[in-house]
């Protein structure tokens, strides 16, 4: 059975639409411009076009030193970064439906922040900080599930769980913050912000890793799942998603990612909230633009660390994502308000 | 033995006990109509049919197995279930939305085949939604909406098919021509088909099967002309009224009592 309206097929309308292979390709190209750019950047400024031979080992010993060596693992550390927050957001966006549940705004990165900086204030290496992240990060998903009990977690109750953890989080970090001495501080305060200096290949490998590890986790087994989720759970339950064990591997798996990116950077802020929503926004697309929010979430944050490499004086890249963030934000605030959703 | 039953079933959120003892049986190929007044537990017993919600005690067989031990994805290609309130995600369309009925059906090798193709095309064939595939869901109307989301129940292709309170929000018009389009799907199609009602007039003309439940429990069951009597719509909804044959179609037809005061008046 035809109808005359139906000359194109199915098929062509309901797989990945183009416009979001538009805004993946155009944003991860993008990035690596932006990338190229800052890796030029500093105090032996190198042009692209060297930048690029060099990176294909065409460039001479001491670009290949200062590029390959110096700069790269930092790049890297900042793509990935922002490739874990976005997914980790997306995920987070998608359980949640509403584009405010990001990991930020539920107590994950701060669970992560308080418990990376018992460590730095107890005096532990930097190996201990980041597992201490990873764990922290975990053990306040593990919190949200529990709080969350047997009615799964959706909507404005985990909303406010989060928020509620959050806040207990955060008093936990000040009153660590009280008990250190000064350079104590200092080191846990940078680390706070989110930064990108000194970043080598011991942050990028454990990082790539794990997203190498997760990121088809995600995109083959959850993410034709947490589509369909976005229709409600008895809606989804309905046509045979196994909606409990998704949104639990779903959530632990989003955990892990955002939890790892702070322990390479620090808790970067509000990528996670924007690369995601702003990839939606762009696309257009139902779901969770989970790829789209990867090329996104690499975009930002390699575009913030160019900012902040340009700002009079060097900043942690967690200001400028800060200063991006709380500025979308607002307007964001301001939209959902006008939609009538707040 | 009918291929959907719930025998002895306890159904209770938390401690919240909705219904105790509660067995009702659906028959092989039957438009059953579930009615009764808000909150005794119509949508609770169709969540319970269709596995969403666990029984505290009792089982629900389908094709004689606990359909908690069938896998979820084995059960959706047998049993769909249309919620009361479903969202369709911002910014889908309907051909996308039509097709997420396919879910069951898919899986990581095998994402769209010719066969989905078809369905899906006949299912917005069916329900004319066709010459909406690339409208946006959000800027319908609410009877077309109606229609989408038939539309991906059916592609879902279960020989069972719940759907709860599919006429609601509807004007009069709308609520006909979905309920024309359950019973087509049912006599062409040979779908079971299982929906709670709200107006027993309708209940009336399209059931094959009506249940009627009050409380949690089954008040009566059987063809609407046994079941839809004056004495059951005073017991169950405490509506006094007359039941006379549908001059359109023979089946009962409800007839509210008028007020008193009004009747006196008249009267008068
Ligand atoms: N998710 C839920 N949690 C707790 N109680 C519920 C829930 N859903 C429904 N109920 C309660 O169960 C009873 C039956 O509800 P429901 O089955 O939706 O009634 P109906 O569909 O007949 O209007 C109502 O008292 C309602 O408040
Ligand atoms: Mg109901």
């Amino acid at each position: 059975m035809t109808t005359l309206t139906l000359e194109k097929t199915v098929g062509s309308r309901v797989g990945v639409r183009p416009r979001a292979v538009v805004v993946g390709v155009v944003a991860a190209l993008l990035a690596a411009a932006i990338a190229v750019l800052t890796l030029g950047t500093g105090e032996f400024p190198i042009p692209p076009a060297d930048v690029v031979k060099t990176l294909f080992g065409q460039g001479t010993a001491a670009q290949d030193f200062i590029v390959n060596e110096l700069r790269l693992p930092r790049v890297i550390t900042a793509i990935l970064v922002g490739m874990a927050l976005a997914a980790g957001g997306a995920v987070f966006q998608s359980l949640v439906r509403n584009p405010l549940g990001s990991p930020d705004v539920l107590g994950i990165t701060n669970g992560a922040s308080t418990a990376a900086l018992t460590v730095v204030i107890l005096g532990g290496s930097s190996t201990q900080l980041s597992l201490a992240a990873v764990a922290g990060g975990l053990g306040a998903a593990v919190l949200i599930q529990l709080v969350g009990g047997k009615h799964g977690l959706h909507g404005y109750r985990f909303i406010l769980v989060g928020i509620g953890m959050s806040a207990i989080f955060t008093g936990i970090s000040g009153y660590l913050l009280t008990r250190g001495v000064q350079m104590e501080n200092a080191r846990a305060l940078l680390w706070l912000t989110g930064s990108l200096d000194g970043r080598d290949w011991q942050q990028a490998g454990p990082l790539l890793g794990v997203l190498v590890l997760t990121l088809p986790i995600l995109l083959l087994a959850c993410g034709p799942g947490l589509r369909i989720l976005e229709m409600g759970d008895d809606s989804a339950a309905a046509l045979g998603v196994p909606v409990k064990a998704l949104r639990t591997t779903a959530l632990f798996t989003a955990t892990l990612l955002v939890a790892c990116a702070a322990a390479a950077a620090g808790p970067v802020a509000f990528v996670a909230l924007i690369a995601p929503h702003l990839a939606k926004k762009i696309t257009r697309a139902p779901g969770p633009n989970l790829v789209p929010a990867l090329a996104m979430g690499a975009l930002l944050l390699v575009g913030a660390d160019w900012i902040a490499q340009h700002t009079p004086r060097v900043l942690p890249v967690g200001v400028v994502t800060g200063a991006i963030g709380g500025a979308y934000l607002v307007w964001l605030l301001t939209m959902e308000r006008r939609a009538g959703r707040i | 033995m009918s291929r959907l039953s719930g025998t002895g079933m306890t159904l209770a959120y938390d401690k919240r006990v909705i219904a105790e003892e509660l067995s009702v049986d659906i028959p092989d190929d039957s438009f059953t109509v579930i009615i009764g007044p808000n909150a005794c537990g119509k949508s609770t017993l169709l969540r319970a049919l269709s596995r969403l919600l666990k029984p505290a005690a009792g089982t629900v067989l389908l094709d004689g197995k606990d359909v908690h031990s069938v896998p979820t994805r084995q059960v959706a290609k047998t049993l769909g279930l249309l919620p009361q309130s479903s969202t369709a995600p911002d910014g889908i369309t309907v051909a996308e939305l039509v097709a997420r009925g396919r879910y069951p059906h898919q899986s990581l090798i095998r994402r769209w085949s010719a066969q989905d193709e078809q369905v899906v095309t006949e299912s917005m064939a069916a329900t004319h939604v066709g010459d909406l595939a690339d409208r946006n869901v959000d800027e319908l109307s609410g009877g077309q909406r109606q229609r989408v989301w038939l539309a991906m129940a059916l592609a879902q292709q279960t020989p069972l098919l719940l759907l709860d309170e599919p006429t609601t929000y509807l004007d009069i018009a709308h609520q006909i021509e979905v309920l024309d389009l359950c019973a087509e799907l049912h006599e062409t199609q040979g779908r079971t088909l299982v929906a709670v009602l709200h107006d027993l007039n309708h209940a009336a003309r399209y059931a094959t099967h009506l249940i009627a439940m009050r409380d949690g429990k089954i008040a009566k069951t059987g063809p609407p002309g046994e079941v839809l009597t004056a004495e059951l719509v005073e017991d169950v909804f405490g509506l006094p009224c007359r039941v006379i044959d549908d001059p359109e179609t023979g089946t009962p037809l409800v007839v509210p009592a008028a007020r008193k005061r009004a009747q006196t008046a008249a009267a008068g």
